[in-house]
């Protein structure tokens, strides 16, 4: 049971070359623009062929470069949410909806339809066009539809990122809800770590058309396995270092050595500490430097601040650190001296291999 | 003046069948290379349109070199005692060919303007192609098509050089309208003439008004138009 799928697909630029395999649940495929996340979407429902390689869903063989198996994709039945959602604008809802249940009678059809309505809270706009209703409904409409035909696979491209903020909050929680109940692997395209944080079991990090790392989203999250990982799960410190000690590590850059709880495996890499993980401190000690504000940047809830350490800095630009913090904290920030001390919580940095 | 009518009921027929013709040849050719992307891509593509931009006497010429007593379709046909050269069937075939591309390059860009996403996603909800081409692609694309088959309609009525070398004009049999305005303004019967334009300009232009209307009660149907 489950997804395998293991594929090389030659493509200008790069080569898609994707391992994944999996029980059920939610993965998230995270990359940046451009690394082959929908290419992978598009070959897992056949709207693509990869050159070499096979993918295999619920035991089901979709494609077998070995045994030349290629289903197409009306065979395959994977349920293929569109960023657009795609729906068709010359059809009602209803007929939107029931699009995929030819093989059902008349009667049948319609109670299918009107059941898949009820549940996704659009059964009052039937007879209306897809023109007609907002985003927010289109998303469910298309939902609704892609489930219609029991697929054994659930394909998601990026599917809040054309919404406001507002709107994809609440559509995210809807969307967990639907998700749940929905028994099969699910395959969620974005590349907002945020919203694959928020709906995934299981993170998949693509960069430039392989997996770079692939775990429990908490696990890629607190300890990500690569330089690309942490950058794409938004770490924003991240400095070359070269190792000392079993657990410290200089970094050139910063002009410290720091220690690390977690035990260092290669001599050189890099060293990361999320913006949010470091914490302003009183003196000196182990880990704490004193810092120097080069700049800063506000957003409605919260503050970065651009750190230097050791020395004053020349220019907006001259920083080692970006620190996030509250409106709150930054009040009392303000009523330092400076230079003050930051602590880098030995258990909050991380190494990776370089 | 006693006027014979027969161009007119030739012009009509002609031009009828060979919409017809065109319309189905015209919309798969569109939809089979909207889909074909191999690399004949170009050549077909170049095949298809070239009566476009031929002058009609080439198109002609070349009609005659495949239906003419020499040609391996005419020959073919011999056999069986059909002769379609200077036949109306001769004047059908030179109008489909002359005609074609504009069906042909129409729709196709009709074709080309649908979303990819929407085609894809009846795919995935299990449609087959035939399903795609019926319910999806032809709804969407249905305002350039209605064009297109205007146009080629437009076309086929207009037709005078290819069909005059293949099929023609004999009285009654393959003279169509704008041979008669050819040969009477040759004549220096200009009122003949000026009666045949007329006849020519109020045949085409219901066709089209006609044409233009019933796509816009279709879309504004099928659509909502986007309000209520």
């Amino acid at each position: 049971m489950g997804l395998q799928v293991d594929i090389i697909k030659k493509l200008p630029g790069f080569n898609l070359q994707v391992f994944l395999s999996c029980e059920q649940g939610i993965i998230g495929v995270l990359g940046a623009s451009g690394a082959g996340k929908s290419m992978l979407l598009k070959c897992i429902a056949g709207l693509v062929d990869p050159d070499e390689g096979h993918i295999k869903v619920n035991g089901k063989i979709f494609f077998d470069s070995n045994k030349k198996i290629n289903l197409p994709p009306r065979e395959r039945t994977a349920g293929f949410l569109f960023q657009n959602y795609a729906l068709f604008p010359h059809l009602t809802i209803a007929e939107n909806i029931a699009f995929g249940l030819d093989n059902l009678s008349k009667n049948d059809k319609h109670k299918k339809a009107v059941a898949l309505m009820e549940r996704f809270n659009i059964a009052g706009m039937a007879k209306r066009y897809p023109s007609q209703i907002s985003g927010g409904q289109q998303q469910r409409v298309a939902l609704a539809r892609a489930l219609a035909v029991e697929p054994e696979i659930l394909l998601l491209d990026e599917p809040f990122s054309a919404l406001d903020n507002h709107l994809k909050n609440y559509l995210i929680k809807d969307m967990l809800v639907f998700l749940k109940e929905f028994k099969g692997n699910t395959l969620f395209v974005t590349h907002n770590m945020e919203e694959a944080y928020r709906l995934c079991d299981r993170i998949a990090i693509l960069k430039s058309g392989s997996v770079e790392t692939f775990g429990l989203k908490e696990e890629v999250f607190k300890k990500p396995a690569s330089f690309e990982t942490a950058k794409i799960t938004g770490c924003k410190n991240i400095a070359a270092a070269m190792r000392v000690a079993n657990n410290a590590a200089e970094i050139p850059d910063w002009n410290i050595t720091l220690s690390i709880s977690t035990g260092i495996e290669s001599d050189n890499g890099f060293v990361g500490i999320r913006a949010n993980h470091i914490l302003q401190t009183d003196g000196p000690g182990e880990n704490c430097y004193p810092v120097w504000i080069a700049d800063e940047s506000e957003s409605p809830f919260r503050n970065s601040l651009y750190l230097k350490i050791g020395s004053e800095a020349n220019n907006p630009d001259d920083y080692h650190i970006q620190w996030e913090i509250s409106r709150d904290q930054r009040e009392i920030v303000r009523n330092l001296a400076q230079p003050f001390y930051i602590y880098l919580d030995p258990r909050r940095i991380f190494f990776v291999q370089g | 003046m006693n006027l014979d009518l027969s161009p007119a009921w030739i012009s009509i027929k002609v031009t009828f069948v060979a919409t017809i013709i065109i319309f189905i040849l015209g919309l798969f050719a569109a939809w089979w290379m909207n889909n074909y992307k191999g690399r004949w891509q170009g050549f077909l593509d170049g095949i298809f349109t070239l009566p476009l931009v031929l002058p009609p006497t080439v198109a002609g010429f070349g009609i005659l070199l495949l239906i003419g007593k020499h040609g391996p379709i005419g020959k073919f046909l011999d056999l069986f005692g059909v002769n379609i050269i200077f036949s109306w069937y001769a004047a059908v075939i030179a109008a489909v060919v002359v005609a074609f591309p504009l069906m042909y390059k129409t729709s196709k860009g009709a074709f080309e303007q649908i979303d990819a996403n929407i085609l894809n996603a009846a795919r995935t909800l299990g449609a087959s192609e035939r399903k795609v081409f019926w319910r999806v692609a032809v709804p969407l694309a249905w305002p350039g098509i209605a064009a297109a088959t205007a146009l080629s309609f437009a076309r086929s009525m207009g037709e005078f050089g290819a069909t005059l070398m293949v099929a023609g004009s004999i009285p009654g049999k393959t003279q169509t309208i704008p041979i008669v305005i050819y040969l009477a303004t040759q004549g220096g019967e200009m009122k003949v003439a000026l009666i045949w334009v007329l006849i020519i300009l109020a045949i085409s232009l219901t066709a089209i008004v006609l044409m233009n209307y019933w796509n816009s009660t279709q879309s504004s149907n099928k659509l909502g138009a986007g309000r209520e």
